[in-house]
């Protein structure tokens, strides 16, 4: 299996602000690509264009050859995008949660897999717990649960490691290498040294 | 076809353009203006119901025209900035909305003027006067929306759905306030419908209403050459420009 | 490098963070997924979860009411208890106290959904948003809309609203508030980024309330007095019909504005 997400010339300016031009990028299969770049230079953007959110830019984008705008939902389909905030409901429990998510891909799944997820984040035992109660570091946990929850090839993380502690970032890192090296592929931006690996890719921005 | 919209869409073609078809309009709409006023103000023989009063129409009903025309043409425009990604046509709507706010203005002001003599007050729930009012509150959510918006951007893209919004709604509005008011019938007549004018009456009342559409034309093609100015002051073409027109002054 | 990271992986299986999945599971090959509809199962999880979300939060659901009691509270004072000058009002003082309630529940719809990151999550779904947001939307006008129309009879009593009219004003406020809710969310879905934006909500919304409300308080008056009301609710309907039509897409549209803010 292999994917790539292409771009061509790709150039975004935001009320007269250039924040990059003719930008050129090949994102394939068994890599982990980080964009890099000073405060507002425009990551959180790109990586927007990227995962389909924002359609205001200029230039071409492909998924697998298709151009993006009638790849859209194969595309989504095979997308997981965590932003700067978790997304998660303080109202609902963690596995509610998680159910939402499960579904909104049109798929059921069963209890049993939320609770694996679960457990692989380390929040066994806080499955029916309203998510408010819970620290960020823990609803952030969350989130990342859904990483295994709904096996994605495509990860766009934005800042993944905020209000985890040393040991989850870790994991996490480790967990980002295993994808690639199955044959995912991630995108991602951090403040934090990711640990030098083969698949890591640097980009720079601004 | 494309070729024309896209250069339309050229923020310094457009200028070049606009340039030259301005003066056309400001003469167009002086002479209008003034001939129809004269014709209608001083000329026109007085109404055998409402005497001198009714000469407020050549005020009005050109007013309520354009109030309803701008709205319509600021859609227009939003929603080829939506979907060829002009950005003339927003830069265009950005700047009817404050005109179509103040046409609809001048006609609830003069319906209300007139409304002394004929009703003996400043207001009627009439028909008309009432959708012009609700029209006045749309103008001002266009206007107030787009200015709530720190990025430029996402103020014109929502001040655009919000005018598309309101124009589908206006028809609706119209026909719902007609009705309303048919069932409570509280005046008995109304400004502008009257069964017969004869032609010495509504010919200046043509000739004003088509003044009116060169004013709003010329206004709205020299707020949006300032504007085109403004936003793209960074350009290259409007360094050239300014740097030519300052060796001009020399 | 990559083998000293498997290498550490393995001490952390019992650590306490628990973070174990990336050792466990020999990682399976990673595939790509077709996409293949499931768009029921969207809409009902997201029917399920707001519902569940704003029972949780009863408050939410309370307030619209209590407002709406308490407004008609302040018509007999401020104007007079005389029960024959009140029932001659009553039916335009219980749409627009209605509909004032309505509005004012509308600021939340997709508030905390942005505040916390869901409504980007809500975007990205492999599904249409404009029928992920006629969920959200279905949702606040039962749980606000309906509550309101099921309330308005017993509050008509107060307003000494003739007989013969009730079972009408619970009707039409039933499907008045549904056009309300449909109308009101594509100004909160476009207000949703702005740090204070209710007050401008209810400047975008009310005058596109008008006509709902003209053929709403028509049709309680056309039952007092004894005219049909089928015209008036038939109109109603054809006014929900259209909303229901247009607004879910100027709804996604809207938001798709307001995240990128």
């Amino acid at each position: 299996m292999s994917l790539c997400l292409q771009a061509r010339q790709l150039s975004c300016e935001r009320d007269d602000r250039s924040l990059f031009k003719g930008l050129d990028l090949d994102i394939r299969s068994g890599e982990i690509v980080r964009i890099e770049g000073p405060n507002g230079s425009g990551k959180t953007t790109l990586l927007k264009i990227l995962s389909g959110q924002l359609r205001d830019y200029q230039g071409e984008l492909f998924w697998n050859g298709v151009a993006m705008r009638d790849a859209q939902e194969q595309f989504l389909a095979n997308l997981l995008y965590l932003g700067h905030a978790p997304g998660i409901k303080s109202g609902l429990s963690a596995l509610e949660n998680l159910a939402w998510y499960q579904s909104l891909s049109g798929e059921s799944g069963s209890e049993s897999e939320r609770l694996d997820a679960l457990e692989s984040v380390g929040l066994a035992g806080f499955e029916d717990v309203p998510a408010g109660q819970l620290s960020a570091g823990q609803q952030r946990r969350i989130a990342l649960a859904r990483l295994t929850l709904t096996p994605r090839a495509l990860w766009v993380l934005d800042e993944p490691f905020t209000a985890i502690d040393r040991q989850g970032v870790a994991d996490l890192e480790r967990q980002l290498v295993v994808h690639a090296e199955a044959g995912g592929c991630v995108l991602v931006t951090t403040h934090h040294e990711l640990t030098a690996s083969p698949l890591l890719r640097r980009i720079a921005l601004g | 076809m494309w070729a024309f919209i896209h250069k339309l869409g050229s923020p310094k073609w457009f200028y070049g353009i606009s340039a030259k078809l301005q003066p056309w309009f400001w003469v167009a709409a002086v002479l209008l203006i003034v001939s129809g006023s004269l014709w209608g103000l001083a000329f026109a023989p007085a109404d055998y119901q409402q005497g001198n009063s009714f000469r407020i129409i050549y005020v009005h009903v050109p007013a309520a025209f354009l109030a309803q025309s701008i709205f319509i043409s600021m859609a227009v425009s939003g929603l080829v900035f939506m979907v060829w990604k002009i950005k003339v046509a927003d830069m265009a709507a950005a700047m009817m909305a404050p005109l179509g706010a103040a046409m609809t203005f001048v006609a609830l002001f003069s319906g209300a003027v007139w409304g002394v003599p004929t009703w003996g007050t400043w207001w009627m729930w009439d028909a008309r006067l009432t959708s012009m009012l609700i029209l006045l509150f749309l103008y001002l959510g266009v206007i107030a929306l787009r200015g709530a918006f720190t990025s430029r951007d996402s103020a014109s893209r929502a001040a655009s759905v919000l005018a598309m919004v309101g124009v589908i709604n206006i028809p609706i509005i119209k026909y719902s306030v007609d009705w309303w008011y048919t069932l409570h019938q509280p005046a008995s007549f109304t400004l502008t419908s009257r069964p017969t004018m004869p032609t010495e009456m509504w010919l200046p009342l043509v000739i004003m209403v088509l003044g009116f559409y060169s004013f709003f034309i010329a206004l709205t093609l020299m707020r949006t050459r300032s504007e085109i100015l403004r936003r793209e002051a960074s350009k290259r073409w409007v360094h050239d420009l300014i740097k030519a027109q300052v060796e001009e002054a020399r | 490098m990559h083998s000293s990271l498997q290498g550490s992986s393995h001490s952390s299986s019992d650590s306490p963070s628990g973070y174990r999945q990336a050792t466990r599971m020999p990682a399976p090959s990673v595939t790509l997924r077709v996409h293949k509809g499931g768009l029921m199962v969207a809409v009902k999880a997201t029917l399920m979860r707001d519902v569940t979300l704003l029972i949780r939060r009863r408050g939410e659901v309370l307030n619209p009411l209590v407002f709406f009691a308490l407004v008609i509270t302040l018509f007999p004072i401020a104007i007079s208890p005389d029960p024959e000058l009140l029932a001659v009002i009553a039916p335009g003082l219980l749409w627009v106290a209605a509909l004032l309630a309505a509005l004012l529940s509308l600021d939340s719809l997709f508030r905390s959904d942005y505040d916390d990151g869901s409504l980007e999550q809500l975007l990205l779904a492999p599904q249409p948003l404009a029928a992920l947001s006629l969920a959200k939307v279905a949702v606040h006008w039962l749980l606000t809309g309906l509550p309101l129309a099921l309330m308005a009879p017993l509050l008509g009593i107060m307003l000494a609203l003739p007989a013969g009219s009730y079972a009408v004003l619970a009707l039409s406020l039933a499907l008045g508030t549904a056009s309300l809710s449909l109308i009101g969310a594509i100004g909160a879905a476009l207000t949703v980024g702005l740090a204070r934006g209710g007050v401008l909500l209810s400047l975008l919304v009310l005058p596109l309330y008008i006509p709902v409300l003209i053929f709403g308080a028509g049709a309680v008056q056309a039952a007092i007095v004894g005219d049909g009301v089928s015209a008036h609710l038939a109109i109603l309907g054809a006014l929900l019909a259209a909303a229901l039509m247009l607004a879910p897409w100027a709804i996604a549209a809207s938001l798709r504005i307001s995240i990128n803010g």
